[in-house]
């Protein structure tokens, strides 16, 4: 029986009351929110918090809100809310082809958008969804809020510039014109980890050719969006040559490990291959081509 | 701590550790043990109970976060004597052999007709995704879904020999005590 070390709990009812206990408790303290990456660690004594702050109960952190040029997604917004969201959809699906494969249904009903970013495991699709759409993550502390880019917001596995006194309460994503985006995941089997996955967000110029882009990797070894890949696509036209050189840049830049899920030539190929298939499909959307059938995913 | 939550529409209250799992306490503390506990890795899905009427794996949720909250479990499903539709469905159409399964399927089988009361094949597995079954490879669980979405009305009367299960003669008090010093055993 797996059972966490013992611990004491409260519950926040605000923001402020959030950060009040975060700063009294000090750093052995923890937010728990969906709690399905920290308690997993609890019972394995990965992580062993003296205090568990829960703070289920803020629904002002549970929106997702059209403000002018930013989507605004609170950092307790739901894996299946985002998953059914048609406004996010409509304006990024990237997040829709994530969400599908992101744990299970069962397990997306209770996680949320901030405790994924903030677990910040290597294999965790949202934080490569927030880095190619751009995300701006909104944090607040003791001495008022903050906001940071994915950039500064990752700071490696695990690892995130939140401190200890802080609580991160909102991600800023900002809307483009003629912009799309996509996100592909190969797993072994539903709920598993990544063996190796991929997203991208384009935007078209008024020509056709393409403005700006990112891609970002998950799983493979790569912290940050693929900045080579990035230079390659501007100013040039959507074209499977094109692609095809970004998926070689791609799997270039990535540094997979070996493991049970596979070895690193075959992750090298992932990251090429998914590279293609997400800008492939992020330049259809943009240029307003509906999708093509999905490419077969362990729950298709 | 004390925590008081509605499980199956009972106003329940405990005094429990805040580490308790929802799984153990609806096991231990209430003796509503129809919810299986399985692989504790929020993996395979036969812990699943309705939070709120949204399914959720009880292994991964400390029951002090249930606090407040409308848990129902297996014990729930049934009205009276009459059996929701889902039950009957896995009646019908052998959506279970050895059962261990059987408590998390139907409750999210439940919980996806609340929601959308004519799913395709695809929907239905999908919602069961999160969820494993080592003996049916899920064609006769899918079909007890399907049967219990175009049977909404339906409802077999337990038979008169049936004892109806809800657990309230096997009320362990205090879960706590039990699982005070135990350890991780991997």
């Amino acid at each position: 029986m797996q059972i966490p070390a013992p611990f004491d709990y409260v519950r926040a009812t605000t923001v402020e009351d959030a950060l009040e206990l975060l700063a009294r408790h000090g750093p052995e303290s923890r937010i728990i929110a969906g709690g399905h990456s920290l308690l997993p660690m609890m019972k394995l004594r990965l992580s062993r918090p003296e205090w568990l702050i829960d703070i289920n109960d803020l629904f002002e952190l549970d929106f997702i809100l059209r403000d002018g040029e930013d989507l605004r997604i609170g950092a307790l917004t739901r894996h299946t809310t985002l998953l059914e969201s048609d406004e996010v959809h409509r304006l990024f699906p990237i997040v829709r082809d994530a969400e599908l494969v992101i744990a299970d249904p069962v397990v997306r009903n209770r996680g949320t958008i901030g405790g994924s970013l903030c677990q910040a495991d290597p294999a965790e699709d949202l934080s490569t969804v927030c880095a190619v759409l751009g995300a701006i993550a909104v944090v607040r502390g003791p001495g008022g809020e903050r906001t940071l880019s994915m950039h500064d917001f990752h700071r490696g596995p695990y690892q995130t510039a939140v401190g200890p006194d802080e609580l991160l309460c909102e991600v800023r994503l900002p809307i483009r014109a003629r912009s799309a985006s996509a996100y592909e995941k190969v797993e072994r089997r539903v709920g598993d980890w990544a063996v190796g996955a991929a997203g991208a967000s384009v935007t078209l110029a008024e020509d056709g050719s393409i403005a700006d882009a990112a891609v970002g990797l998950t799983a493979l070894g790569l912290d940050h969006t693929v900045e080579e890949a990035a230079g390659l696509l501007r100013g040039k036209r959507p074209s499977e040559e094109l692609f095809a050189d970004a998926g070689r840049l791609a799997a270039e830049a990535c540094d997979p490990v070996a493991d049970q899920r596979g070895p690193v030539d075959y992750k090298r190929h992932l990251a090429d291959e998914l590279t293609r298939r997400v800008l492939r499909r992020a330049c259809a959307r943009a240029a307003g081509h509906p999708d093509q059938p999905a490419t077969p995913t362990q729950e298709g | 701590m004390q925590i008081s939550m509605t499980v199956n529409g009972n106003e329940v209250t405990s005094d429990i550790e805040p580490r308790v799992l929802l799984v153990h306490y609806i096991r231990e503390v209430l003796g509503l043990t129809g919810t299986h506990w399985g692989c504790d890795t929020s993996n395979c899905g036969t812990c699943v109970v309705l939070l709120d009427g949204q399914p959720v794996k009880s292994c991964t949720v400390l029951a002090a976060m249930a606090a407040g909250h409308d848990v129902r479990t297996v014990e729930g499903l049934a009205s009276g004597t009459t059996l929701d539709p889902v039950q009957q469905g896995f009646m019908e159409e052998h959506g279970l052999q050895c059962g261990f399964c059987t408590p998390g399927m139907m409750l999210t089988a439940r919980a996806l007709l609340d929601k959308n009361p004519h799913p395709d094949e695809q929907e239905i597995r999908q919602a069961i995704s999160g969820q494993i079954c080592r003996c049916t490879g899920y064609a006769t669980i899918v079909r007890s879904v399907q049967w219990a979405a175009a049977h909404p009305a339906a409802g077999a009367g337990l038979g008169e020999a049936d004892e109806v299960l809800d657990g309230t003669d096997t009320v362990v008090e205090d879960v706590a005590t039990e699982t005070e010093d135990s350890e991780v055993k991997a």
